[in-house]
């Protein structure tokens, strides 16, 4: 029997392993991978904790995460799409209209 | 009572219907309103005097203004033998002069706005003289003030009359400031502003001072010299007389009616109303003697010399009102009063007789370049002369009764009196001489104009000759309700008639004194026309050679002793000066503008370093993220 806390320190490093992609990588498709990843980090804290504590309530919360994930990856790729077509770049340090 | 409020509302109608809807629907029309209202008006106003004469003295309040406290003001009219008489003045002499403005004003752009402003006008003008209490006098004074501003103005777009309406404001300010400070220290004095109260009880502070800066002063005196200040300023009296001669820059029936017949003797009008107090302190009464008499003699020197028709006439306004103000302020209350109504008749003759002058000639007001109108203009010229042989005080016409009853009443009047005659006597020589020498340049000798001027020389329509001799009549026939005693036993009716509100005479002097001074004023009359003969029509050259040979006097009179220059240089232009370094350099555009410029560029600069805050970079926004995750799990964790 796997202990709780193996799973919740998997879940810190692969959270980390993405907050760290998050900031540190340039190409957006790696950035939004590591969105993904953190996402998915949690997902597993939520079955863990389900599984422990014999409730349902937390597996619900991961199917809703899985499907806000899958509509926020396909609006996100669609607008990086959008945005590649008037500036041919994915760079992160190039994208940065929003400079005051 | 509704008879009684309806005098004044009359024209306050006839003037919010022309400005609402004048410019738009009534236009050319705006006398179709106008007229009616100021003629029904003197029909109420007659009916009032007929009141007034059967023994009824109205005294009523329609509506409470303020209530505070112990403050109360009303709304509400004293009608009694001092106001009815005014009433008369007012009322006939707008109508004449409404109907006269249909011919004079005809065509101009502003018709229906001149109207307008001139019902508003009457209409102050009459709640002045109807108001039963102080604040609503001080409402009609300032009132008839912002008219006469609008109406001096009246030809905005020419810079000189614009200049003469604010300059007729802010020097009636210099006195209407007094004016003001009067009232309020009546207030604190008698706790009251109505006339019956303020006057019954006038006696009841006899004695008492005033501590202003430091000094004691005696407080009836104060405050008749607060009310004497505002007299001064609207009614011309040295040293605040120059806005008046400028006010001529509006047009002729303005000139007439606003600055001759009736708002000009408002000052006058309120010494009498206030004579309970006057006669109370002997300083004041002095005082308004001889700024009176100084008046009448200084403004006449100056109208000797001067070439512009209504300046001429302006000037003699302002000695004539001169004249009123020595009669007050040596008790001869009711002669003021009869001076003021003889004068209002004679005098708005002259202004109109000038008008149809200067509407015959174009516009032209120099009366070096007119001349030899008589045969052109008979109407007018006959006017003119029944006008200035008012005027001049020959015996038989309006002008020569109350004018000789001020003489006579000077004469008598105590230490200064004799003085003050004699200031009188020489005023009236200088008057004379340049009343004749007006008529002398307008309508005797050859005509000074061009060519195209004389072609067109004509008599002025029938709307504008027959309010004047209308206006004739009454310079004719108004003194003989003042007969003196002298010709006539009870000829007085006027002095009588005022009595219970302006009371008797102090003295009465002996029929050998009356005679004399009567002689005296007759003499001089005539003296002057034959010096003014002598000069204008036997030998045309010789003025300008005396001219020469005086020529300090002469240029001293011209330029109306420069007392224009002097508060130029003294007020004026130092104001100027100040307002242009403090007021504008810097408390406006150090202070003010530094506040308003100033927020917005502190904002600025502030937001020009904060917004490099976002710096476009996701990784950036990010990181804040997730430092501001960590700093809130942190304080969870930790502080909790």
């Amino acid at each position: 029997m796997v202990p709780l806390s193996w799973y919740i320190v998997l879940s810190a490093i692969v959270f980390s392993i993405g907050v760290f992609g998050f900031l540190a990588r340039r190409n957006l498709i790696i950035v939004f991978m590591s969105l993904e990843l953190m996402l998915n980090s949690v997902n597993i804290s939520l079955a863990a904790f389900s599984h422990y504590l014999q409730s349902m309530r937390g597996q619900i919360l991961v199917f809703f995460i899985i499907t806000v994930a899958a509509a926020e990856a396909a609006i996100g790729l669609a607008i990086l799409i959008a945005f590649y077509r008037n500036n041919p770049t994915i760079k992160v340090d190039e994208i940065n209209l929003l400079k005051g | 009572m509704l008879k009684y409020t309806l005098i004044p509302l009359l024209p306050l109608l006839s003037f919010i219907i022309n400005i609402l809807f004048g410019r738009n629907f009534i236009k050319d029309k705006a006398h179709w309103i106008a007229v009616p209202a100021v003629a029904g008006s003197f029909i109420l106003a007659v009916s009032a005097f007929m009141d007034v004469t059967a023994g009824n003295v109205v005294n009523i309040n329609i509506y409470d203004w303020i209530v505070s406290g112990d403050f109360h003001v009303s709304i509400g009219f004293l009608i009694d033998q001092l106001t009815s008489i005014m009433l008369i003045v007012v009322t006939s002499i707008s109508t004449l002069i409404f109907i006269y403005s249909i011919g004079y004003m005809h065509g101009d752009g502003g018709y229906y706005r001149f109207f307008a402003y001139l019902s508003l006008f009457v209409f102050s003008m009459l709640m002045l003289v109807m108001a039963n209490n102080f604040l609503l006098l001080y409402f009609g004074w300032e009132a008839v003030g912002l008219c006469s501003y609008f109406l001096i103005g009246f030809w905005f777009h020419k810079k000189s009359a614009a200049d003469a309406g604010k300059k007729a404001f802010i020097v009636n300010r210099f006195g209407d400031f007094g004016f003001g400070l009067g009232v309020i220290l009546i207030f604190l004095t008698y706790g009251s502003i109505d006339y019956v109260q303020v006057f019954s009880n006038a006696g009841s502070v006899v004695g008492q001072t005033i501590n202003i800066l430091g000094t004691d002063y005696d407080l009836i005196t104060v405050i008749c010299l607060l009310l004497f200040c505002g007299a001064v300023g609207k009614s011309a009296q040295l040293p605040l007389h120059v806005w008046l001669p400028d006010a001529m820059e509006g047009p002729t029936p303005v000139s007439a009616l606003i600055h001759a017949a009736t708002m000009v003797t408002a000052g006058v009008f309120m010494v009498a109303r206030c004579n309970p107090l006057f006669n109370l302190s002997h300083t004041a009464m002095n005082t308004v003697a001889i700024v009176g008499g100084l008046t009448a003699i200084f403004a006449a020197t100056i109208g000797l010399v001067q070439n512009d028709i209504k300046r001429v006439i302006a000037y003699s306004t302002v000695s004539q009102l001169g004249y009123m103000f020595l009669a007050l302020g040596v008790g001869a209350y009711s002669a003021g009063i009869f001076h003021l109504y003889t004068h209002a008749y004679f005098k708005a003759l002259l202004f109109l007789g000038s008008g149809s002058v200067i509407h015959a000639l174009h516009d032209e007001q120099n009366m070096q370049k007119m001349g030899g109108l008589k045969k052109y203009m008979p109407i007018t010229y006959a006017v003119f002369i029944i006008a200035t042989l008012s005027i001049t005080g020959i015996p038989g016409l309006a002008g020569f009764f109350s004018k000789d009853e001020i003489l006579y009443r000077a004469y008598l009047g105590g230490d200064t009196g004799k003085f003050l005659w004699l200031l009188g006597t020489v005023a009236a020589l200088l008057t004379s001489f340049y009343s004749w020498r007006l008529i002398f340049l307008t309508f005797h000798g050859k005509f000074r104009g061009t060519h195209e001027q004389e072609h067109h020389l004509h008599e002025s329509p029938k709307v504008i000759t027959v309010p004047l001799m209308f206006l004739a009549v009454g310079a004719i026939f108004a003194g003989y309700v003042g007969i003196p005693p002298l010709l006539m036993e009870h000829g007085d009716r006027i002095g009588e008639f005022l009595a219970p509100v302006l009371g008797h005479p102090h003295s009465e002097g002996s029929h050998a004194e009356e005679m004399m001074v009567m002689a005296g004023s007759v003499l001089v009359a005539l003296g002057g026309w034959f010096i003014a003969y002598r000069m204008y029509i036997k030998s045309p050259e010789l003025p300008k050679k005396v001219g020469e040979m005086f020529k300090p006097v002469y240029n001293l009179l011209f330029n109306k002793y420069y007392v224009d220059e002097l508060y130029s240089k003294t007020l004026v232009q130092p104001v100027i000066k100040a307002s242009d370094k403090v007021v504008l350099g810097f408390i406006d555009i150090k202070i003010i503008e530094g506040i308003v410029n100033g927020v917005p560029a502190l904002i600025g600069a502030f937001s020009r370093k904060f917004r490099q805050v976002q710096t476009g970079h996701l990784s950036n926004y990010g990181l804040a993220m997730a430092l501001g995750a960590l700093a809130i799990i942190g304080y969870m964790i930790f502080m909790k």
